[in-house]
């Protein structure tokens, strides 16, 4: 084999994760009832378009996350294969390009000259200060003065054409799979789709997805033969790191959610349903966690953890098995530091939702406790706990960049926007100031936590019972089963007006 | 007579959903100085719309689209804000539903009254203390110098409502808009806020335009009525015209379907259906698809006002000069159906309740050290025999719900014993209670929040039944039921019991009105087959139509199930209707206990006598003396000595002050614990 497959243990995690989410998936898709507030979800223009944006994350992501290491050429001596140290992913592969060209340090984006000047000698002997060409960026130039700016006018055109060009190619795909499935003419699904008449919005899906084929495009175009977000001090190229980062972002986001809400779920809610001494026992556990500062307690964790690491280092073939461990655990941490929030809030609504009718009725019946907290309390707290995380998940990937500030965040040999934006804490005081790394962690991060945020508020709108009222939900019914009895005509299965202007 | 309120074509839209609804459609009106104008309505019909128009309060999403608002002749729709602000608690005031929220906690009451007063009249510093104290004193607050000062939560509810009205005063206005101003108070404190309104009324010379739902309370207040419906008013009348003679068929059947002594052995007529969605417009008469007398010409033709008298007016093609014949009423078959008079049943005791205590304690300190009790319940016994009903009456905060939820031991009782067919239920551990909870279940008052949003119809019919029959039937096989009777079909029964399609058991409860969800709150609680029902105030929360679908669905389930029911209410009327035996309560204990005749009848007990004459009267009585209760309900911490009563007794005496007073015995079934009363000695 050229290669032997890595499963670290965060990958393994994603997996878990991944596998947890398809099986929901299968299971909601089996039961109409589950699936027709999620068929509610694709309604929403924001929401998918917000999921459009997300799963380019996601893709980025979990290519990062299927890790091998390369076969070396030569041969043991007794005729096995040598595998590298170096631990890569198939984004790595993907992008080998940024990932190898490495300048010597700091270029501006799509410079084809370093920021710094340096003394070079010339072929005379002499020397002098300049600001030097660059290795890889823009060296295909012959002078790069004249060529530069029309260069890159014409890669990023021919990289906008290529865009574009897939984009026409994906969306004929897709109106010819909606005009066969409603068995319809091409046109008329085009003018149904102009006319923002669908059910699902695919205009605003359209439009979401060109833009961001363009972007993608124009970078891949110019990633070629320049540094499209410019490189850091010791010349690697930005956007390598920025798509790095965004795995490492979205273990830290979600892996840490996971591990905090069997904690907040259910202490929170068995706080605020039984009350009595168990409350109190809840309280005082998390008052007093509350009480340490949380980045004190998780740097000592963190240092015990790194000598353990240190003193253990033949437990670890790879730097990158280090350094998952490290990253593992710095989630375990944040977790296990992060719970208490989101369990007060959740024995507030307990302590609320146990005096109300419906779970003394299930009283009256001799219903469980279990039952009760997973039947009655846990559905009715579920949209405090979405909001949370989803307000969680960028509060963490920040607290990521505090603790690496302190030293104590991610290995060092890891990217993570956290290590960008602590790097650019230096570069933001040096004169002339280097702005592409702290703009582009800023950008990407942004983007990231904007869309979990918008697609999170339309999956909360749409599972949420009481948002719509009688009538709307009848209408929605009825047209479901109009779909059903006749499916061929997709004029029936359209919304009367825009669903993207729900109260 | 000059009109001081004239509102001409009012259309009020709220843009909420897809299409606007029309919460006001073209309601036209007049009101004059110094009158009492009801504008009488079920809820969703716009009648609080209308009043939020007036005063331009609209919610965010409401808008004013036509129509023209007068005092005085000056049109407020065309005032800016400003000159709005000169009118509102000037001109205009209104008091609100809920005294609880519509103070500020954090002002004290002279504050919040010093607030109307800077606005709207140029006072010293001096002047306003003087006035603020005349208005609570005007409004029959005590020792007003002192209390003035007070926060909104040391004052009562009836006091809040009260400080309420001196906000309202403080402008000396014209025109007062009450919204239901009594619908959160009891009926003893109601009593006293309307006798205060009407006292104030005749001092000042304000008009008032009343909004209720309450019968009763337009009886005793209003001189001229409108009856509101989906928007618009659909009846004008005098007060005496409207109750002798109702025109409408929607006021006819309102009528019909109070309960009441005189309809005890039948059914009450309902009228079918709900308000329609004001969201349609609309082709006919609005009330077309309930009305029991319906033509065919009201379903294609906007009826107009037809007058009945001079001074009374009708919406309704009935009254049209050329109306076609009426068809003959069919009452008997159509509506009212006489229920059949009840099989005796044996006279078996199903539940005893001896000497019940329920005390919380209060806990105070670092230690939570135990400084007192909340004598919620302090010695309650009560006994329910199969097949009949119970009713327990009182005041709100004077234990009635805590007795049904210690019953059920939702909540543990301090002391006392509750005997369910001779098991002891007190002292049960969970799981033994488990396998006899089917036969006593509790329905709530709120049917809001009994139901789990989100849980679909079925499953919370299911849930019951998985918990407890199952449980049963490890524990003996005495369910004589074939295995292929599933679930399902279980279910469907007891939906179609309750009068509600099979098919609803696919939705969630936010899809169902008030009155439906309290049909699937009885479907769930029969679900386990229960021989007692807790029926907690089930019916305050809905109209008067929708209160009496329920009732009737309750006497009928009573008739074929033979279930007993232990009826918790304030609503003295459907006690009159449905109990066979009466507690009433007060202050956690029974003061008088006996059957409904006995009760009702001869009260012999203060308290009864001036609670059952506080309750508004649709029937003049010229009779009628209502007995005033002087303070509130006092607080179960720190009850009275003796009598927990005697501060409020007219009759006190000395003794009372000193010594509970033992049971007085009448019959065999009447008894009540008053001094005036010569007792029996203990034997």
């Amino acid at each position: 084999m050229p290669f032997s497959p890595i499963i670290l243990w965060t990958d393994a995690l994603i997996y878990l994760f991944v596998g947890i989410v398809l099986f929901l998936i299968w299971y909601v898709r089996r039961n109409e009832h589950l699936l027709v507030p999620w068929k509610r979800v694709g309604h929403s223009a924001s929401g998918m378009s917000a999921l459009t944006v997300l799963l380019f994350f996601l893709i980025v992501g979990l290519l990062d996350t299927i890790h091998f290491r390369p076969a070396l050429d030569h041969k043991a001596p007794n005729g096995e294969r040598v595998y590298s140290v170096e631990v890569l992913s198939m984004l790595d592969l993907l992008v080998t390009p940024l990932r190898t060209n490495m300048e010597k340090t700091y270029s501006a984006p799509l410079a084809t000259h370093l920021y710094a000047k340096e003394t070079i000698e010339l072929p005379d002997g002499k020397q002098i200060r300049i600001f030097a060409r660059l290795v890889y960026g823009g060296a295909h130039l012959q002078n790069p003065d004249v060529d530069h700016a029309n260069d890159i006018i014409w890669r990023s055109a021919k990289g906008l054409m290529a865009g574009s060009l897939v984009w026409c190619l994906l969306a004929s795909g897709l109106i010819i799979f909606l005009s066969r499935r409603h068995q319809e003419k091409f046109t008329q699904t085009i003018a149904t789709i102009l006319q923002r008449k669908t059910e699902i919005p695919w205009y605003a899906i359209l439009i979401t997805l060109l833009i961001l084929l363009l972007i993608i495009g124009c970078g891949i175009a110019l990633a070629s033969h320049y540094h499209v977000l410019g490189t850091d001090k010791v010349g690697q190229d930005i956007l390598y790191q920025s798509l790095k980062s965004i795995r490492i972002a979205l273990v830290i986001g979600t892996l840490t959610t996971l591990i905090m809400l069997p904690f907040a779920l259910l202490l929170g809610i068995m706080a605020g349903y039984f009350r009595g001494w168990i409350d109190d026992v809840i309280q005082y556990t998390y008052t007093t966690l509350n009480s340490i500062p949380s980045v004190l307690l998780i740097a000592a964790a963190v240092l015990m953890m790194q000598v353990y690491i240190e003193t253990h280092s033949e437990l670890f073939e790879t730097i990158a098995a280090r350094a998952d461990l490290r990253l593992l655990f710095l989630c375990i941490i944040l977790g296990v530091t992060s719970w208490t929030s989101l369990c007060r809030l959740l024995r507030g609504e307990a302590m609320k939702l146990r005096e109300l009718e419906y779970i003394q009725a299930a009283h009256a019946f001799g219903v469980s406790h279990w039952r009760i907290i997973t039947r009655h309390i846990l559905p009715n707290v579920m949209h405090i706990v979405l909001i949370a995380t989803v307000m969680d998940f960028s509060g963490l990937v920040l607290a990521e960049a505090v603790l690496s500030y302190v030293g104590v965040g991610v290995d060092p040999s890891m990217m993570s926007f956290g290590t960008m934006i602590n790097a650019a804490r230096l570069e933001m005081a040096r004169e002339p100031m280097v702005w592409w790394a702290l703009l582009s962690a800023f950008v990407f991060m942004f983007t990231l936590v904007l869309s979990a945020n918008l697609f999170a508020d339309a999956v909360q709108n749409a599972l949420d019972p009481r948002r719509r009222t009688l009538k709307q939900s009848k209408r929605f019914f009825q047209k479901l089963d109009n779909k059903e009895q006749t499916p061929s005509k997709l004029s029936q299965a359209i919304k009367p007006t825009g669903s993207s202007h729900q109260p | 007579m000059k009109n001081l309120l004239e509102i001409e074509n009012l259309e009020t839209l709220l843009h909420t959903g897809d299409t606007p609804v029309r919460a006001v459609d073209g309601l036209s009106l007049e009101i004059f100085p110094g009158e009492t104008f009801a504008l009488l309505g079920e809820s969703g019909c716009g009648k609080s719309m209308t009043a939020l128009s007036i005063m331009r309060l609209l919610p965010e999403v409401g808008e004013i689209v036509a129509g023209q608002v007068k005092i005085n002749g000056a049109d407020l729709l065309q005032l800016s804000e400003a000159g709005m602000r000169k009118i509102r608690g000037k001109r205009i005031s209104m008091i609100f539903q809920e005294p609880m929220l519509s103070l500020n906690p954090v002002l004290t009451i002279a504050e919040q009254i010093e607030e109307v007063l800077n606005q709207h009249l140029q006072l010293s510093k001096d002047a306003t203390k003087k006035r603020i104290q005349e208005l609570l004193e005007q409004v029959g607050i005590p020792d007003a110098a002192q209390r003035m000062h007070e926060y909104p939560f040391q004052f009562s509810g009836g006091m809040k409502q009260r400080a309420m009205i001196a906000m309202a005063l403080a402008g000396e206005p014209e025109l007062l808009i009450a919204d239901e101003p009594t619908t959160a108070l009891d009926v003893t404190i109601q009593a006293q806020v309307l006798d205060l309104m009407r006292q104030i009324q005749q001092r000042t010379h304000m008009a008032i335009l009343l909004i209720t739902h309450d019968l009763g309370v337009v009886a005793e207040m209003a001189q001229r009525i409108a009856v509101m419906y989906a928007g618009e008013i659909v009846e004008l009348a005098s007060r005496h015209d409207f109750f002798q003679h109702p025109a409408h068929p929607y006021s006819q059947q309102l009528f019909a379907s109070l309960p009441g002594k005189q309809k005890r052995d039948q059914a009450l007529a309902v009228i079918q259906g709900s308000v329609p969605s004001l969201a349609q417009q609309f082709n006919g008469c609005r009330f077309v698809d309930r009305c029991n007398q319906a033509l065919a010409i009201c379903h294609n033709t906007i009826p107009q006002w037809y007058p009945v008298t001079s001074d009374h007016q009708v919406r309704c093609h009935l009254y049209q000069q050329n109306a076609p014949e009426k068809l003959p009423i069919d009452n008997t078959n159509q509506c009212i159906t006489t229920l059949d008079v009840k099989s005796n049943t044996t006279e078996e005791t199903l539940l005893q309740v001896t000497d019940l205590k329920v005390h919380f304690p209060i806990r105070k300190g670092l230690l939570k050290r135990i400084v007192g009790h909340v004598k919620a319940v302090d010695g309650v016994s009560l006994k329910i025999v199969s097949g009949k009903t119970l009713a327990l009456v009182g005041e709100s905060g004077c234990g009635k719900t805590t007795i049904g939820k210690s019953i059920l031991q939702l909540i543990k009782p301090t002391a006392g014993s509750v005997r369910f067919r001779n098991q002891e239920l007190v002292a049960l551990k969970r799981s033994q209670l488990r396998q006899i909870r089917s036969q006593f279940q509790i329905i709530f008052q709120d049917p809001y929040s009994s139901l789990n949003p989100r849980m679909r119809i079925i499953e919370i019919l299911r849930e019951g039944m998985d918990a407890l029959i199952i449980s049963k039937k490890n524990d003996s096989k005495t369910r004589d039921q074939s295995p292929n009777f599933s679930r399902e079909e279980e279910i469907n029964a007891l939906l179609r019991q309750v009068g509600l399609p099979v098919e609803v058991k696919w939705r969630y409860p936010h899809e169902f009105s008030g009155g439906q969800r309290q049909r699937i709150a009885i479907a769930r609680a029969l679900a386990v087959n229960p021989e007692l029902l807790i029926c907690d105030e089930p019916t305050s929360a809905l109209d008067v139509s929708v209160q009496a679908q329920i009732l009737n669905l309750l006497k009928s389930l009573q008739n074929n199930l033979g279930l007993a029911f232990l009826f918790i209410t304030h609503n003295i009327a459907v006690v009159e209707y449905l109990a066979d035996e009466v507690a009433v309560m007060y202050l956690g204990r029974i003061v008088e206990y006996g059957r409904i005749n006995e009760v009702m009848n001869h009260p012999r007990h203060p308290y009864t006598q001036a609670l059952l004459s506080s309750v508004p009267q649709i029937a003049s009585n010229p009779d009628r003396h209502i007995i005033a209760l002087k303070g509130d309900l006092p607080s179960p911490v720190k009850p009275p000595t003796g009598c927990h009563f005697h501060p409020r007794c007219a009759s006190a005496m000395p003794i009372c002050r000193v010594t509970y007073p033992p049971a007085s015995t009448f019959s065999a079934t009447h008894t009540t614990h008053c001094f005036l009363y010569p007792h029996e000695q203990v034997s």
